[in-house]
């Protein structure tokens, strides 16, 4: 197994560490801030190539590896959570479905423009009544003259509602006769469809720079031919999709644990109490050295699922690892290392405070913990 | 249109430099960068040679085959780069570079060449002019726009009050005000394609100079002597006692800057 960066993912992470520093870290903090999502950050990532990420170059893209995509994340994540959030959405959930299960002219006309970065895309399954019982959504869609007639309701979508949002590819229950078993399509809404609306941003504790705000659908009508995949198989597509969502939410924890560990660091060697460094004291040393050890081992868990993925062997089980064990220690070392800051960590001027709101989603989005310990346990049999 | 880009590739600022015991220069061993202020003449020659058929050649004299500095350029959206690199180019002056450079350029016939000001690791600021007169070329210095015209280019240069406008006839040699434009970051399919666009390497022989007249055989100059520069003293501190915004106002207009 070699885990180690080739010239091209060099390349990428060096591009990725300069654009991080330079523009995301000095500008994402006011758009938390404002709870604004910064799409003007997320277009200059589109003009480096960044919002094609793991789409080949034939579609637009950069054809980047999963481990690249990881340690690019690595980097973005760093500098600010919410813009590595939308990006990631984007990357992963937000395309992926179009160039996995899309068939050319699809491809063409929606996901060159995601990988060539001019537009956003979102993914939308949550419904109100339907979190992490994916299978028990209610939004339909029914077949009607040569398309489609959706309606429904979706809640916490991300990316749908800015103004470099294309639209959204969502999730439906097909009409089926009594008593036969469910089926799932996916399908492309574009965002001036008659009938599709947004609702306002929501604000969370932290991510506030990510857009997620609800979907309305009141007899929206699509063509047939914005149909994804296979219409039986929908619901299977969304959760392949999610997978690699995962690799990202845990590469995206990863990024907030060094983050906070950086600053704890920094801070514990400088705040001097009982006429000396903090870092001096034996109690936030090891808190330290735990949030060390601990990133480390999560990050060899989320390279090993992307290297499976890279590989084109079965990442399911590792995927839901990674993700369990990264947002677990994220969650906990933003804790940590707020109580390293005092008083100081715990006001939001403090970059260390923005992370810690930020981490807590880590553990809800794209499959809570929950559901992961249900796919690691499921894999082992139970 | 053609436009050459005088590239100089620096020790990372960020990086501590240091002097060379023997000869009292910069010590230029480690990896090379762009100097940054090439960021601004890069980008200016690729706006101006944006359309179809411009070309933006990068020039470089730079040791030991050194290329990191123009793989930037080129990632930017340069399409070709010289490189002119001999160990008889060690020591050379400002006169003995802008010879080496001026033959360089000649080569790829260029309608305009653009320069830095001055470079951040020597700042003697001279090359570009001794540059322009070795080539028996115009030369605009301080351009904050240059815009083409048929065949002559517009500046304007920046002076202390403001800037003059300065028309001349092309080839020209241009030095660009750092600042002035917005340098692009080379996108990641840019940084890609640079690894292989073309860099020619040449030696002093292959521009047709004799070592004699380039590195430190041919300098006028010698460093003979390095000291340290004076420790600034610290500034005055004004304590507040209600006063404070008048005393500094005092102040800044007793230094007349207001
Ligand atoms: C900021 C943010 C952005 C989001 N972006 C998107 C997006 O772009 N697209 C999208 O489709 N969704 C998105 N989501 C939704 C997210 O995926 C869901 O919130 C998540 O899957 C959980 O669903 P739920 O909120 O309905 O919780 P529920 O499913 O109602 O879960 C509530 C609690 O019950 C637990 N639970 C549920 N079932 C079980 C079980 N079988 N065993 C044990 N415990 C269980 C859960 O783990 C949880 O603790 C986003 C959410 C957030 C917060």
């Amino acid at each position: 197994m070699d885990f180690s960066l080739n010239e091209s993912e060099h390349e990428l992470v060096a591009l990725c560490r300069d654009f991080a520093q330079k523009e995301i870290a000095p500008r994402a903090p006011l758009a938390w801030e404002e709870a604004r999502c910064p799409t003007d950050l997320l277009r200059e990532m589109g003009e480096l190539g960044l919002l094609g990420m793991l789409i080949p170059e034939e579609w637009g893209g950069i054809g980047m590896s999963t481990i690249g995509f990881v340690a690019a994340m690595e980097q973005i994540g760093l500098a600010d959570q919410s813009v590595a959030a939308a990006w990631q959405a984007h990357s992963t959930i937000g395309s992926l479905p179009l160039y996995l299960f899309g068939n050319d002219v699809q491809r063409e006309r929606w996901l060159r423009p995601l990988a060539e970065g001019s537009v956003l895309g979102a993914f939308g399954l949550t419904e109100p009544d339907a979190g992490s019982d994916a299978r028990g959504i209610r939004t339909r869609a029914a077949s009607r003259d040569g398309g489609w007639l959706i309606n429904g309701r979706k809640t916490f979508i991300s990316n749908a509602g800015t103004d470099m949002s294309f639209g959204v590819t969502l999730l439906a229950r097909i009409e089926t006769a009594e008593g036969e078993t469910p089926k799932f399509a996916t399908l492309v809404v574009e965002k001036d469809t008659p009938g599709f609306t947004v609702g306002p941003k929501m604000l969370g504790i932290g991510w506030r720079g990510l857009d997620t705000r609800d979907l309305y659908l009141d007899d929206v009508w699509v063509p047939d031919d914005h149909l994804v995949g296979d219409p039986n198989l929908g619901l299977t597509q969304f959760l392949r999709t999610l997978e690699v969502g995962r690799i990202s939410i845990a590469a995206l924890s990863l990024s907030l644990t060094q983050a906070v560990l950086d600053m704890a660091t920094a801070y514990a060697l400088q705040r001097v109490q009982f006429g000396q460094p903090i870092s001096k004291f034996q109690a936030v040393q090891f808190k330290l050295a735990d949030i060390a050890t601990e990133l480390e081992a999560a990050r060899w868990l989320t390279y090993r699922a992307a290297y499976l993925r890279d590989t084109g062997q079965p990442f399911h089980k590792e995927a839901a690892m990674a993700k369990l064990k990264a947002s677990r220690v994220a969650t906990w070392a933003a804790s940590e290392a707020v109580q390293i800051h005092g008083g100081v960590g715990y006001m939001l001027e403090t970059p260390v405070a923005r992370f810690y709101c930020d981490s807590k989603v880590l553990e809800i989005g794209e499959g809570t913990n929950e559901i992961q310990h249900l796919v690691i346990a499921r894999a082992l049999g139970c | 249109m053609n436009v050459v880009v005088c590239v100089k590739q620096i020790p990372d600022p960020v990086a501590p430099g240091a002097l060379d015991p023997g000869t009292n220069t910069l010590n230029r061993s480690g990896k090379l960068i762009m100097d940054d202020s090439d960021n601004y003449g890069v980008e200016m020659a690729l706006q101006l040679a944006g359309g179809e058929g411009d070309e933006v050649t990068l020039v470089s004299m730079a040791p030991g085959g050194e290329t990191s500095g123009l793989r930037t350029g080129l990632a930017m959206g340069a399409a070709k780069a010289i490189l002119i690199s001999d160990e008889a180019l060690a020591g050379s002056d400002a006169l003995g570079t802008a010879k080496v450079l001026a033959a360089a350029i000649a080569r790829a016939n260029p309608d305009l060449i653009v320069m830095a000001t001055e470079s951040t690791d020597g700042y003697t600021g001279t090359l570009p002019v001794q540059v322009a007169e070795l080539m028996g070329l115009p030369s605009v210095t301080f351009a904050k726009a240059i815009s083409i015209e048929g065949s002559t280019i517009k500046v304007e240069r920046q002076t202390e009050a403001g800037f003059d406008e300065v028309v001349c006839p092309m080839p020209a040699v241009v030095t660009v005000t750092a600042g002035v434009v917005e340098p692009r970051y080379p996108s990641f399919k840019g940084i890609m394609a640079a690894k292989s666009k073309p860099v020619e390497n040449l030696t002093v022989a292959d521009l047709g100079l004799d070592a004699s007249q380039v590195g430190s055989a041919g300098s006028g100059q010698e460093i003979t002597d390095v000291s340290e520069s004076e420790a600034r003293g610290s500034g005055e501190i004004v304590v507040d006692e209600g006063d404070g915004a008048q005393r500094v106002v005092a102040f800044l207009e007793q230094l007349k800057v207001i």
